[in-house]
């Protein structure tokens, strides 16, 4: 008895599924105006990181929208797929494959030798040799950070600001140097505790490093730490005192206690390497450094309130009141100080200001 | 030898029958999603087994997880539940990756070896300890690998990395060619395989497969040799059936914890050696991809016998395959790591099921 059941169920769902197959199989309508076809494939992480893969999705979402290109994307498993995962694009003669994240750089470049008739992008890294098909997005850090830097001794009235950084090395180096750099700029006397919690994605150690900074007088906290941060928030919501953001912005996920974050324009530098190969202006061979000047990096507006936060709301992911604090918050604490921070980026753009790359010449002691 | 023979044939279509369900129920998922499961499947067939260099790939990806399925199962045989693979891994591909480009200069006939051997060491003695700490001062193993697992990934990807770091990846400097396990992409420019008739079959691009692979079967075979054909191999099963009784029978239930817990580390750490050497030749963080925790679940599916193990891993690793191949089709990455889930969860469950009625036979034969 019960076996006939099982066969008759499995037969059933047999059926079901063959029915519902075709469904599945309407074609998209194809209403483009161009058929450049780009692949990317996201670091580990993968979508919803609200960092890197998000806006480099973000900037292909406008690119299919602006230039009607067509994009696929691969979120891989682990780090030995990166590789398989770039190859198939390279062989169904993509027109363009992107790989995001500095740990994808070897894969990148074993798949780019074999594949020169393909154009390539690689997000954050910068390649010595580089190979003639491929052109790497990289971003001047310690320039956006210099901005989040000098924003942090404006704010603080304790004269002690904190930074806690992901992994102490090269690329985290960079944020570093631009906030010490950006914070000594406006006060030769400031106090900054400095501090890398060797993990990019431990928020528990975040927390912990926060609050003795928070202890010992630290009453705003810049992170470059990825999921790490996480915790610096957390921090400054229980001690009432102030962080700032990276990467993307990060202002809403602690409202009102986040003053601002410093932002990695992926998106749009993502879109402007697919316009190049939309309009034949692709050249490879360059590792490109988006900096103030050209909108690569930046910190969210610190007098009104920026479309993400606005999203937020209407995503669900925040309440109207927590959008109201954030926006009090901007009004009374960073509001003052937009016209002295736009100044100060100015001055950086037109080179007045240089700001040390400390990835480059290293921590000095 | 016929009963044997049926049994293992009721256990493989158990086996293919549970796949089969689990592709029913995952095509819902799929559906879900707007995709045709047709071409998805098709896809996941594709990616896994589609051409010669699929194939080639699949076993490739299976590995380190027959390795670390076999690191699990031995201890499981001698009553140890190593749920330390991922740490012993980390530590065996950390030292073969820091031998690898710390030494220049030495023949590759005596760097390679050195190499390897020096993982699988330091894997041996990040699961001997735990192996010894319980033997004599009666620690659970579970804790102390688990513990063992923080250390080592501190250890390695936080610390070893950042201390010999060069560039901005998260990784070793790149290993010195000497130390590299032969790829067989490699192969047709070898001195001695080129001259093999018939190896330009390996020269596409794309192939990933290197020799960690036929390692790795090898290891599985000498572990079957070990467990079922010497004497160690049957004091441990024996401490594993019954600990009290085998020491009563005058077997020495420290020696076999020790000896267990090491074999086992050392292959998990050969896991890691062939990530290291041949696949990403560099030590880097995220390489361990938690194939020691999916080790647990290959050893439990294969049933802890060294072959079910080999079998195991090639099911995971042709779902790892195929997997990203189903994105290719359209399918989103979560939904493909559902149907991974649905595939171990059925397979293992009907197994359950089958213990079930096999009960109920003796049951019926009884009465």
């Amino acid at each position: 008895m019960s076996k006939k059941l099982i066969s008759i169920a499995v037969v059933f769902s047999f059926i079901m599924v063959a029915a519902f197959a075709g469904f599945g199989q309407v074609a998209e309508a194809d209403d483009h105006g161009s058929d450049v076809r780009v692949g990317i494939v996201l670091s580990t992480g993968g979508l919803g990181d609200l960092s890197f893969n998000d806006s480099a999705y973000r900037g292909l979402v406008r690119a299919e929208d602006e230039l009607g290109i067509d994009f696929d994307y691969i979120e891989p498993a682990d780090t030995a797929e990166d590789e398989t995962a770039l190859r198939r694009f390279a062989e169904m003669n993509y027109d363009l494959v992107i790989g995001v994240g500095f740990q994808m750089a070897d894969s990148l470049e074993i798949v780019a030798a074999d594949y020169p008739h393909i154009r390539f992008a690689h997000v954050d890294h910068f390649f010595e040799d580089i190979l003639d098909n491929v052109v790497t997005l990289n971003f001047a850090e310690h320039e956006g950070s210099f901005l989040a830097g000098a924003l942090a001794a404006l704010v603080s009235e304790t004269g002690t600001i904190g930074y806690v950084g992901g992994v102490d090395f090269a690329l985290i180096h960079r944020f570093e140097g631009g906030y010490y750099q950006g914070a000594k700029y406006i006060d030769e006397d400031i106090e900054i505790l400095r501090r890398y919690a060797d993990d990019f994605g431990d928020p528990a150690r975040g927390r912990e490093i926060a609050l003795g900074m928070a202890d010992d007088g630290a009453d705003v906290i810049y992170h470059a730490a990825g999921g790490t941060g996480t915790g610096v928030f957390e921090a400054a919501e229980e001690e009432e005192i102030y962080a700032i953001g990276v990467d993307a912005n990060q202002n809403h996920v602690a409202p009102g206690r986040i003053i601002a974050s410093m932002l990695k324009r992926v998106d749009n530098t993502v879109f402007d390497v697919v316009e190049s190969v939309v309009d034949g202006t692709y050249e490879g061979g360059e590792n490109l450094f988006y900096s103030l000047a050209d909108d690569g990096v930046g910190i969210t507006s610190l007098d009104e309130l920026d479309v993400e936060e606005t999203d937020a709301v209407d995503q669900g992911i925040i309440t109207e009141e927590q959008l109201e604090m954030i926006r009090e918050m901007k009004e009374n604490i960073t509001a003052p100080h937009t016209e002295r921070i736009q100044e100060i980026e100015q001055m950086i753009i037109d080179g007045e200001i240089e700001v040390e790359n400390w990835g480059e010449t290293g921590r000095p002691e | 030898m016929q009963d044997k023979l049926k049994a293992i044939a009721v256990n493989l279509s158990i086996s293919v029958f549970s796949i089969i369900i689990a592709l029913i129920v995952g095509s819902l998922f799929i559906l879900l999603t707007e995709a045709s499961p047709i071409d998805a499947y098709a896809a996941l067939y594709q990616g896994a087994f589609g051409n010669f260099r699929a194939i080639l790939n699949t076993l490739w990806r299976s590995t380190p997880l027959i390795l670390t399925g076999l690191a699990v199962a031995i201890p499981f045989k001698a009553g140890l539940f190593n749920i330390g693979a991922e740490g012993q891994l980390l530590m065996g591909g950390f030292t073969a990756a820091v031998i690898g480009f710390y030494f220049t200069g030495l023949p590759g006939f005596i760097h390679l070896p050195f190499a390897v051997l020096g993982g699988m060491l330091a894997g041996g003695i990040w699961g001997g300890i735990p192996g010894y700490m319980k033997a004599k001062l009666g620690v659970h193993e579970v804790i102390v690998t688990i513990m063992l697992n923080y250390i080592a990934i501190s250890l390695t990807v936080n610390y070893g990395i950042n201390y010999f770091r060069e560039t901005g990846r998260q990784a070793t400097p790149r290993i010195m060619e000497t130390a590299a396990l032969l790829r067989f992409n490699d192969m047709p420019d070898h001195p001695f395989w080129g001259r093999v008739p018939f190896i330009d079959i390996f020269a596409q691009p794309g192939i990933r497969l290197h020799i960690n692979f036929l390692l790795a079967v090898v290891a599985a075979i000498l572990c079957w040799y070990l467990l079922f054909k010497t004497t160690a191999g049957y004091e441990m099963r024996a401490t594993g059936l019954n600990p009290d009784g085998a020491e009563y029978g005058g077997i020495s239930i420290s020696k076999g914890m020790v000896l267990a817990m090491f074999i086992s580390g050392a292959l998990a750490g050969l896991a890691g050696v062939g990530e290291a050497l041949g696949t990403h030749l560099s030590f880097m963080a995220g390489m361990d991809a938690g194939h020691g925790f999916t080790g647990i679940a290959v050893a439990l599916i294969g049933q802890t016998h060294p072959i079910g193990v080999i079998l195991g891993g090639l099911l995971f690793g042709s779902l790892a395959q195929g997997g990203l191949e189903m994105q290719f089709a359209g399918v989103p990455s979560e939904i493909v790591m559902i149907i991974q889930a649905l595939v171990i969860f059925f397979v293992a469950s009907l197994q359950i099921f089958k213990k079930y009625m096999v009960k109920r036979k003796a049951k019926e034969e009884a009465e």
